[in-house]
């Protein structure tokens, strides 16, 4: 048997193509539906676990799917806005505990979640290095965000600007890094945290800038009356909010009228969590609550749906492909009829010719399958990490 | 020893017909069988080796009758007492010339692929003068090369009896004379019985018995 499996290893070595070909068509037929089970099952796992752990989020009518998406994973499409009154509304039911979320802005392709600490105690996100944010203007970094930037605590972060083309849009806001976050193995290690009213700032609802009222700010004055003080262009605007600049920054407006893309409301049980879906029935609310869970499943049935059409195609061309690769090797018997002839010449048996020819196609269907399983231990492995990417792009 | 006795051959229903009444090559001899194409010259060293079997008659070759042997004992007495040199060479492509020369011993069971028979392989390789090319692969050997691989294949499981086709048939003169000296000098070696095929008239005279297939009865139609 040692003899025959080096005549057959010979003959596959000396023909590196065909037996590539061969070896990569016998690895997809196997891959393709195996790997994309586990990468289904994955991402249903995934998506379902985030899901079944955050069991309700109140956003502005629309789009219940990205709604869930974006307050979950942070994608980086927004739903339609709505007012930071809502965080208050479902406070004061007694209901529930509201945590804001406003995940609209990004630094260097990471998604800045603007939201409250009861968010990290909600997630069980500890602390790595560094501490918590306190002030305006600091943030907390997922561990892959932090390794992706080089940042840590001491550091800092620079909001992205939306579009560089609109002057009157969003200001570049420098972040002073106070801490990182464990490794969750979730979109959370992804993001930058800032406090809610840091996002504000970012979008240019808050900001600050030199004290005008000083005796030294004449010369930034436009006009002054005993209501108003007027500054001109030259009033310096601060980036970046540290200690000696803190206390000047402010808002413009009413707080409560200032936008947050979601709330999560955590109900203490399902009686409150239902008298809390009740009191958002009416027809005329402009706000939704969607139970996050429900919004998976559905993805997820459409998702299994798809997967059981590329499966079945998968199918259909693993069988087409295998139909060829043994139209291969007849041909490639044929071909070798004269080999054949010489072998049993020289005295090779039938069945030592035929266990020569057997053992070749072994050996590649051995290899390809080896291979398949290869690709779908490492997709196993980094199959979630490249859904995360996915999911969070 | 050679013992052919009514001989009758045809392939299939075709008009091709070979009759040997009688031929005998006694142990030791050197032999040339000579005739012209299609003549049945090939179809006889297949019917000596049992490669095919004839309609009728004997075939007694080392003293055993191979036309009367099933299939599998054919394949064993080749095994072990014939080694075959072919015209076309036969060598396979994807092994190496040491590999090619070793082949019998790797698909045969029989015999056993021991390291003094791979040494053996070795020194045979160098005699020829292939010594150098043993790691090469036939397509890059001249015709000459690739013939001396042939019959250090042959000679390798130390045979009582060699059957050559044609194995000078495309080698140009000098290496003609080389490859015929390495057959003639085993069979003499060993005392080996040497049948060989040729229509090269020039080198009838290094035989000691030359057999004109003229002589029997060839009928109609070209060999296969």
């Amino acid at each position: 048997m040692k003899q025959t499996l080096y005549l057959a290893w010979r003959y596959l070595a000396y023909h590196k193509v065909k037996t590539a070909i061969l070896i990569t068509s016998i690895t997809l037929i196997v891959f393709l539906p195996v790997g994309l089970r586990v990468l289904v099952d994955q991402s249903s796992q995934q998506l379902t676990a985030r899901a079944v752990a955050t069991p309700l989020v109140v956003g502005a009518k629309g789009s219940p799917l990205e709604l869930t998406l974006n307050t979950l994973y942070f994608r980086s499409d927004f739903p339609e806005m709505m007012r930071h009154e809502q965080v208050t509304r479902i406070d004061t039911t007694g209901l529930a505990l509201a945590i804001p979320m406003y995940v609209r802005f990004n630094a260097q392709g990471h998604p800045i979640v603007g939201t409250s600490l009861e968010y990290f105690d909600y997630r069980s996100l500890a602390i790595a290095e560094g501490r918590q944010m306190v002030t305006l203007g600091e943030c907390v970094l997922g561990a892959r965000a932090a390794a992706a930037l080089g940042v840590g605590p001491g550091d800092f972060v620079i909001s992205s600007p939306e579009s560089v083309f609109d002057l009157a849009g969003v200001y570049p806001l420098r972040m002073k890094v106070v801490g990182v976050l464990a490794y969750s193995d979730s979109p959370d290690d992804e993001a930058v945290f800032v406090d809610v009213k840091t996002t504000w700032v970012i979008e240019g609802l808050g900001h600050g800038h030199q004290d005008l009222t000083q005796p030294d700010a004449a010369t930034y004055l436009l006009s002054r009356d005993s209501a108003n003080v007027v500054g001109n262009p030259a009033v310096v605007q601060y980036n970046e909010i540290t200690e000696d600049n803190v206390d000047s920054f402010h808002f413009h407006g009413d707080i409560s009228q200032f936008p947050v893309t979601a709330v999560i409301a955590l109900s203490p049980d399902q009686r409150a969590s239902a008298l809390l879906q009740g009191r958002y029935q009416s027809p005329d609310e402009t706000v939704q609550v969607v139970r996050p869970a429900e919004v998976m499943d559905e993805l997820l049935g459409t998702i299994l749906t798809i997967q059981s059409f590329i499966t079945a195609g998968a199918v259909i061309v693993g069988l087409a492909t295998l139909a060829t690769a043994v139209l291969v090797f007849m041909l490639s018997l044929r071909l070798r009829r004269r080999e054949i002839e010489t072998l049993r010449k020289i005295g090779g048996s039938r069945a030592s010719v035929a266990t020569i020819m057997v053992s070749e196609i072994v050996v590649v269907l051995i290899v390809g399958v080896v291979l398949a399983g290869g690709l779908t231990f490492l997709t196993s492995h980094f199959g979630s990490a490249a859904i995360r990417v996915f999911i969070t792009m | 020893m050679i013992s052919v006795s009514d001989l009758e051959f045809r392939y299939g229903e075709g008009e091709f017909r070979l009759r040997v009444p009688e031929l005998k090559v006694e142990r030791g001899v050197v032999a040339a069988c000579i005739g012209p194409s299609g003549s049945g010259k090939t179809t006889l060293l297949n019917l000596i080796a049992g490669i095919i079997v004839p309609q009728g008659g004997q075939v007694v070759t080392n003293q055993v009758d191979v036309a009367a042997l099933s299939d599998e004992q054919r394949r064993s007495f080749r095994i072990t007492n014939i080694g075959l040199v072919f015209q076309e060479f036969e060598l396979l492509d994807y092994l190496s010339v040491l590999d090619n020369i070793l082949l019998p011993y790797r698909i045969n069971p029989a015999l056993k692929l021991e390291s003094a028979v791979k040494d053996r392989a070795v020194a045979l390789a160098e005699q020829m003068g292939i010594g150098d090319k043993l790691e090469r692969h036939p397509g890059k050997l001249s015709q000459g090369e690739r013939q001396r691989v042939a019959v250090c294949r042959a000679v390798l499981p130390e045979p009582a009896l060699m059957l050559t086709d044609e194995p000078t048939g495309n080698l140009d003169p000098a290496n003609k004379g080389r490859v015929l000296d390495l057959i003639l000098d085993y069979a003499k070696q060993s005392g080996a019985t040497l049948l060989t095929v040729t229509h090269d008239h020039d080198l009838l005279e290094r035989f000691e018995r030359v057999i004109d297939i003229k002589e029997f009865g060839v009928i109609g139609g070209d060999e296969r």
